[in-house]
């Protein structure tokens, strides 16, 4: 087991800032009191419904009609066959329901800040890339990188993902149903991943911070991930997380397994408070 | 990046020259230096069908030396003799562009020694040598490479294909994709990635008698199965073998008569994305690809790091 608390980052008072606006994960606040401030979005009504065929449609054109949509007010709007086409409904910076009734290709609603998304269908490589705040939920499964560098929001996949989901992960959580791959986590510097189903090799390699919680078997640790304590505090969170998915299974957490970072191949603790003692 | 398809239909053919064509073209925009094509026709024929080239295409993008186009039928002549001096019978030739044939030619002898009989007329390649695999490639997207071939009406069970964006060697049909499995009748392979290991693999390769005729890294995977099938290891484990004994990232897909075989290394970091029915298996680097033979909604996945599969046409 894990004790981080002897750790000369700790005891240098590191990793104890509390976090604020709404692109920033709120740690075990149990209001999840984020701030929502969209500056220059738009005012939408969620009952204000539409639709749009995207057969014809290219990426450019269909994102600016989502822009043009909200602009007049529209907050409800289905996306018909979506063709697994690449970078549909991305730069969404509005609160906004997006029902997206098909696939998606590679960097389906990237760069994504404050828009509630469903997919039926699957999504490709690098989905909610750079998400900052929101929900996405992929009924099916999804490629690789899945949730790469997000910031905020949960990001939930109901089926199995590739490899490499939530890397280089600063906050937010990604929630998996099923199965994941290789360096799932790899160099995650802050939030967390729950994958339910088994995870594939080098789990976690490199990782700075944050945590992930895995329901079934583990290929192997990566590099600095190391076993931590899971606490009744990560149970109730997990029980919370896993109702806001909508994930209904009856889940046992007991046997959940968690992973944090061993803070080994940090090099932080030697560097910066040098490089902070030069620049004063 | 390239873009790699291939699908296989479980006891039935179709039009499979259009099906490869219309997934190579939806990812045309990962590779448009040239296209290649490996299908496998219906034919229960006891010949076999040559495909082979006596030059290159010099259009322009090329980077392959520019010759006067006299000089192919000369060699044209040359490999007819080789075939005729080997005791090979030419039962129909033909000509498809300026510096590709096809033949049927009919033999009982060794196609190792018939194939190093032929490609010593200089800049002579063969494509491929087996009773159903037609192997083509060219510059140019699918469209042009299909329509240039006549391959819009090809009949057959699997293919397997390749849109490239040259990255490790030439534009030239030379580095183009798919390789045949040489000497192996109806063994071809298509790969999207890099391998680190290409000089000392294909080093160890070439002191074992094994020809390569590029410098792609691709071509070492098909020299590397051809190889293990030589050893008489079975496809799907000469394909896992792979993964231990190449370096690099690399999804690749494998085509013979009669199964197509798929590939991911233990990085994952190549794409592939697959759908399995019970009548057709359909995978290629984009899901877009699968949709232009599907395309209403469809379940798929992506096969994890470390896979192997193979299916039976």
């Amino acid at each position: 087991m894990a004790s981080l608390k002897d750790h000369k980052s700790h005891q240098l008072g590191l990793h104890k800032e509390v976090l604020t606006g709404r692109t920033q994960q709120v740690f075990f606040n149990p209001e999840e009191s984020e701030n929502f401030f969209y500056y220059n979005s738009y005012k939408v009504d969620f009952n204000k419904r539409t639709e749009i065929d995207v057969s014809d449609l290219d990426c450019v054109s269909l994102n600016k009609k989502i822009k043009n949509l909200m602009q007049k007010g529209f907050g409800t709007i289905v996306l018909k066959n979506p063709g697994a086409k690449h970078s549909l409904g991305v730069g969404i910076l509005n609160k906004l329901n997006l029902i997206i009734e098909g696939s998606l290709g590679y960097f389906g609603v990237g760069s994504i800040d404050g828009p509630i998304v469903r997919i039926s269908g699957r999504v490709g490589w690098s989905c909610a890339e750079n998400m900052m705040a929101g929900k996405v939920v992929i009924e099916k499964n999804a490629g690789s990188c899945f949730g790469a560098a997000i910031r905020g929001g949960d990001l939930i996949c109901k089926g199995s993902v590739g490899a490499r989901s939530g890397i280089d992960m600063k906050g937010g959580t990604i929630i998996i149903g099923g199965d994941a791959g290789a360096f799932t986590g790899f160099m995650m510097q802050r939030g967390r991943i729950i994958i339910l189903g088994n995870v594939g090799p080098n789990l976690g390699d490199s990782m700075y911070d944050g945590t992930i919680f895995v329901g079934g078997q583990i290929g192997s640790l990566g590099a600095d991930a190391v076993e931590g304590e899971l606490t009744e505090l990560d149970h109730s969170w997990l029980k919370r997380k896993l109702k806001v998915a909508e994930i209904d299974k009856k889940i046992n957490f007991k046997n959940f397994k968690k992973i944090v970072s061993g803070k080994k191949l940090w090099n932080y603790d030697n560097l910066e408070p040098t490089e902070k003692k030069g620049a004063i | 990046m390239c873009g790699i398809a291939g699908l296989i239909h479980r006891k039935k053919s179709t039009n499979v020259g259009k099906e490869m064509q219309n997934m190579l073209q939806s990812l045309k925009h990962r590779g448009p230096d040239s296209t290649g094509y490996a299908l496998y026709g219906d034919s229960d024929s006891k010949d076999y069908i040559l495909r082979f080239k006596v030059g290159e295409n010099v259009k322009e993008g090329s980077s392959a030396i520019i010759e006067d186009e006299s000089i192919y039928e000369h060699r044209k002549d040359k490999v007819n003799s080789a075939i005729n001096d080997y005791g090979a019978k030419i039962i129909e030739e033909k000509r498809i562009t300026p510096y590709s044939y096809r033949y049927m030619i009919s033999t009982s002898e060794d196609l190792l020694e018939l194939a190093k009989k032929i490609e010593s007329v200089e800049m002579t390649e063969i494509l491929s040598l087996g009773k159903s695999l037609e192997l083509v490639k060219d510059i140019g997207d699918a469209s042009v490479v299909a329509k240039q071939y006549g391959l819009n009406e090809f009949s057959g069970t699997h293919g397997i294909g390749h849109t490239r964006m040259a990255t490790e060697s030439g534009v030239d049909i030379r580095s183009a994709h798919p390789f045949w499995g040489y000497p192996f009748s109806d063994v071809s392979v298509v790969h999207n990635g890099q391998l680190t290991n290409y000089w000392n693999t294909r080093r160890k390769l070439e002191k074992l008698g094994m020809r390569f005729m590029s410098t792609c890294d691709s071509e070492l995977i098909a020299v590397y199965i051809a190889n293990k099938i030589r050893q008489g290891v079975n496809l799907e484990e000469a394909m896992r073998s792979s993964l231990d004994d190449l370096d690099g990232v690399f999804t690749y897909l494998v085509a013979t008569k009669d199964k197509l075989g798929m590939a991911k290394d233990y990085m994952a970091a190549k794409p592939m994305v697959l759908f399995e029915s019970d009548d057709l298996v359909a995978l290629a680097s984009e899901e877009v690809a699968i949709r232009s033979l599907l395309p209403h909604e469809i379940d798929t996945y992506d096969p994890f790091e470390g896979e192997v599969k193979v299916w039976q046409a």
